[in-house]
């Protein structure tokens, strides 16, 4: 596959998919038929064609691989500059996996405007893959806000009954925050003359002063993208209301996005303001992880519980990025990789329940494990992985991050692992009221079990659950020489920083 | 003498064109009007040829009133644009809704001329002159028909208060010349930059007049806090005018801004900046509030177009050679996106005759998913999400504001841009999520399909050919400032 540009063809081919659908014509149900299988191909191969990423991915280093570049606005020097790393890639798997699932899961419960919501999903993987692979600040941008557009109308169009409210909620709650990352960009631009990723990575010498306004407004994008206690009242509403396969895009990669985000431009471009700003996240985080996990235990909802306990889980990335240790920050990586495996699978169990019963609440259930025992099993091992099982992928991640976070600060590490407590607290709760008990609820006594194409659906989420909890090497060599790479220029910034640093200048004034 | 004629070449032949026009009009028998308005939309078709034919080398006529750049013809070319499209689109328009008057046609071409003179001012009367001769039409077209209550009001409140622009605009240019000497734009900045060199602050008096000139193109292009008529004549006026007023007027008086504060006036750059600032930010501001709870679609519109001037000047107070460029670029953005906005509105028709309340979109991705999707298009790309044409033109201005280092221009901006954002999703979600209302009238015509068409792809597909409109503008720019 040499000489190909690859992530342009994994990234544009939905896009194609896409115009493919938009052109048939003809009855309304062979319409919505082919529009499916349209949809549900393009995706299939564009997952494949991802796997050549996967597998002629150079493990040993820390460089960007697979680039393309071509001028795009030359007079600004802004080009298409796309490539992965290590931290980068395996989101661009997990976009390119989730899609096809979604379609697949969309199959029944989607039966109005079919060709619109398949064209939807397959902008929106074009939009998802383009921005973990965008080497240029423009570019990056350009997908990152672009993600809302179709996300904004998969939410308004087939959401539930508040979806007008939560739409208009998730688009303006992360246009704020974004329009002030827009202007820190043009900073960096304007001071250090490229938009070039790398080249700015290689060592953006941005001063210290301007370190801490650029910082603050990344920070006002990427909190709320991923999103941290207190501006994460978007999410719960945005995951009720999102049909189950925009839930599952929601949570499995575009909270992603805020993540990493921090990772690739807040730690290596503002080290100093990291530095400074750091004790911010660990106070922010812990509050997000306890607090939340409180609000998740008094839930009634199915589907607001697991998008709080998803605020919680990413109250481990954001701390475990911001210790700035090596097993803090693939801890990091590898919880995000996990909880977009395993939230996303969560709200596919509630979406199975949902489409037979059509309600959230979770006294509407109870002793389904009598009428559907391959459900209960799947239920409990992703309710597992989310606790945070040994064996399980929740396990390594959350471990990890509390390994860092101990290094750094022993008072952190005992508040996240609190996390882990009551996460096992709500999960099994939820599961103990829908899965166990008496099966005495009239509309539950004719509930069928999973279809084949259900257990199709499931069966990549827990081999990938497995594996990452059994096997978690074979991920952490992808990203190892990466985070070793940015750890050290960090340090090395810092140490470089012979000025007077931000910290000492802030505490002077 | 025959050189300043080739200079004026484009003005002349539109010029000739519409007073040809105008006798044909009076002369024919029966009504002409079809066929003036075919002929006048060709003659702008040609005269946009004659102006890209034009070298973009400087070049001054008569005696330095008039200028021909590099950065007159990229306006003048938007102008056109503005202006052949607005025609097409007035053509069915005012065959239904009783208009059909040559005189329509024949008066739009006149205000073109204006704005080209406008556009192409290098002294103080000839911009007067270029600025009243679109204004006197202007006022008129508002007013067009004559026998509904709305036009004739909109028509009269353009006129008292656009008079009372243009005397502030007068009077600032009499102050001008008084303490200065000259109306000469050249001379001007020649005055100025010899003061500034000599060290001498300028006269207080010199500065008073700029401010007044300041007033009266504020006015024209609609900024707050001169923007007052902008709502009324907007909703006013018969809707294929109002798609004029917001194209092509506007871009005229924003480059005679740029024109005026950037050339003679650019040594004194720390005096108007901020008067520019104050203007952008309240513009954008207001823009966008005022939007919010507007149920009109005309007036929205108006309301939106308040807030992209804010945008634009966001550039003109820069003061910089990549402000003009953001400015250049934001208004030839605007224009395309406005034009199709507007082709939308003149296709809302139910029970043959036009409504214009936006509740009346509502479903519209169900009765007529082609125009539902260029419509959000247009929607969303004013609102300036990325990856549509809006997006750049914001990204420009931006761009040029944080280099100049007018940070709170910069963020106030973007926060109001959120703000805005609001109003147009609300238009995404009446088409989108909201059941479908009664449909609207079929057919719609050839061409107003053909220009929704257009300006949405334009819209949409503008980042991955940027360059055409953004060299464009960068060597409209570099024209501009070489002068200077």
């Amino acid at each position: 596959m040499h000489g190909w540009p690859l992530l342009s063809l994994v990234t544009f081919l939905p896009l194609v998919g896409a115009g493919f659908i938009l052109m048939i014509r003809g009855e309304p149900d062979v319409v919505a038929r082919n529009a499916r299988y349209v949809a549900l191909w393009t995706s299939l191969i564009t997952f494949v064609l991802s796997l050549f990423v996967w597998f002629g991915f150079d493990r040993g280093t820390a460089a960007f691989q697979f680039v393309e570049e071509a001028p795009w606005i030359p007079t600004f020097g802004i080009t298409y500059h796309m490539g992965v790393d290590g931290i980068s890639m395996m989101f661009v798997l997990l976009a390119t996996l989730l899609t096809p699932i979604c379609v697949l899961a969309s199959w029944e419960s989607i039966q109005h405007r079919v060709k619109e919501y398949m064209v939807a999903f397959l902008v929106l993987e074009t939009l998802m893959v383009g921005m973990f692979c965008a080497l240029d600040f423009v570019l990056f941008y350009m997908f990152f806000e672009g993600v809302l557009i179709p996300m904004f109308l998969i939410i308004g169009v087939w959401g539930g009954q508040r979806r007008v409210y939560s739409a208009f909620k998730f688009f303006l709650f992360t246009l704020l925050g974004s329009v002030l990352m827009l202007l820190a960009m043009l900073a960096i631009y304007y001071q250090t003359g490229t938009t070039d990723i790398p080249t700015l990575l290689a060592g953006a010498g941005i001063p210290p002063e301007m370190q801490f306004w650029l910082w603050l407004a990344f920070f006002a994008s990427f909190a709320v993208k991923v999103p941290m206690w207190p501006v994460h009242t978007w999410l719960p509403d945005a995951h009720v209301e999102a049909p189950t396969a925009g839930s599952v895009i929601l949570a499995g990669v575009l909270l992603k996005m805020g993540a990493y985000g921090f990772l690739r431009f807040s730690v290596p471009m503002l080290p100093e303001a990291t530095a400074l700003f750091a004790p911010l996240i660990f106070a922010l985080s812990v509050v997000a992880i306890i607090y939340t996990s409180l609000v998740a235990l008094a839930q009634e909802d199915m589907k607001k519980l697991i998008a709080y306990s998803s605020v919680a889980h990413m109250g481990y990335v954001t701390a475990g990025i911001f210790t700035l240790t090596q097993q803090g920050m693939e801890g990091a990586i590898f919880q995000m990789l996990s909880h977009g495996v395993v939230s996303a699978a969560l709200f596919l169990i509630v979406g199975v329940i949902y489409d037979r019963i059509h309600t959230r609440r979770i006294d509407a259930y109870g002793g389904l494990v009598h009428r559907m025992p391959n459900y209960a099993l799947l239920f409990m091992l992703f309710m597992l992985a989310s606790v945070g099982l040994p064996g399980t992928s929740g396990f390594i991640g959350e471990f990890l991050v509390i390994v860092g976070a101990f290094q750094v600060n022993t008072w952190v590490a005992l508040l996240v692992a609190t996390g882990m407590i009551l996460g096992a607290a709500y999960m099994l709760v939820l599961y103990r009221r829908v899965v166990f008990g008496k099966l005495t609820k009239e509309s539950l006594m004719k509930i069928k079990d999973l279809t084949w194409r259900e257990q199709a659906v499931f069966a990549p989420l827990v081999v990938l659950v497995l594996w990452m909890g059994i096997y978690p090497v074979s991920f952490l060599d992808v990203m190892s020489a990466s985070v070793d790479n940015l750890i050290t220029n960090y340090q090395q910034a810092l140490a470089d920083a012979d000025t007077p640093s931000l910290a000492t200048l802030w505490s002077g004034k | 003498m025959t050189y300043d004629l080739a200079t004026i070449a484009p003005e002349l032949f539109l010029l000739l064109s519409a007073m040809a026009l105008l006798m044909l009009g009076v002369f024919r028998q029966g009504n002409p009007t079809g066929l003036v308005l075919s002929l006048a939309a060709v003659a702008t078709v040609i005269t946009f040829a004659l102006v890209w034919m034009q070298p973009t080398a400087r070049a001054l006529a008569f005696d330095g009133l008039f200028v021909r750049d590099g950065f007159g013809n990229f306006m003048k070319g938007l102008i056109l644009v503005g202006s052949s499209v607005s025609l097409i689109m007035a053509w069915r328009f005012i065959e239904r809704e009783n208009m059909s008057r040559f005189e329509f046609p024949v008066l739009m071409l006149f205000a073109t001329v204006g704005m080209m003179m406008m556009v192409s001012a290098n002294d103080l009367i000839s911009l007067y002159i270029g600025l009243e001769l679109q204004s006197l039409s202007l006022y008129v077209i508002a007013a067009f028909r004559r026998d509904t209550l709305r036009s004739t009001e909109s028509g009269l409140k353009y006129f008292v208060l656009g008079a009372l622009s243009s005397g502030m605009l007068l009077y600032g240019s009499s102050l001008v010349y008084g303490f200065a000497g000259t109306t000469n734009f050249n001379v001007l900045a020649e005055i100025l930059q010899q003061a500034a060199q000599a060290g001498e602050a300028p006269s207080i008096g010199l500065i008073v007049g700029v401010v007044f000139v300041i007033a009266g193109l504020a006015f024209k292009v609609g900024g707050v806090p001169f923007h007052m008529w902008t709502p009324d004549v907007y909703e006013g006026a018969p809707t294929p005018v109002t798609a004029f007023f917001a194209s092509a007027p506007k871009i005229a008086a924003m480059a005679l801004f740029v024109r005026v504060l950037m050339g003679p006036f650019a040594e004194l750059v720390a005096q108007w900046q901020q008067v520019v600032v104050a203007i952008s930010l309240l513009s954008m501001v207001l823009g966008a509030l005022a939007a919010i709870s507007q149920t009109n679609i005309k007036r929205l519109m108006a309301y939106s177009s308040i807030g992209h001037v804010g945008y634009a000047l966001i550039g003109l107070a820069a003061g910089t050679e990549a402000g003009v460029r953001g400015l250049a670029v934001y208004m030839a953005i605007y224009l395309f996106m406005n034009l199709g906005t507007f082709a939308v509105i003149l296709c809302m028709r139910q029970k043959d005759r036009m409504v214009e309340n936006i509740d009346d979109l509502r479903g519209l991705s169900r009765t007529h998913p082609l125009m539902a999707l260029a419509m959000g298009i247009f929607m969303f790309s004013m609102a300036g999400i990325p990856p549509l044409a809006g997006f750049f033109s914001k990204l420009y201005v931006f761009l040029a504001a944080i280099e100049a280092q007018l940070y709170t221009l910069a963020v106030v901006g973007v926060l109001s841009s959120v703000v805005g954002a609001f109003y147009y999703l609300r238009i995404v979600k009446l088409m989108y999520f909201d059941e479908p209302a009664e449909s609207f009238d079929q057919p719609f015509g050839r061409e107003m399909s053909l220009i929704m068409g257009a300006a949405g792809a334009i819209t949409l597909l503008f980042f991955v050919f940027p360059s055409p409109i953004v060299s464009g503008a960068e060597a409209a720019a570099a024209s501009l400032l070489a002068a200077g």
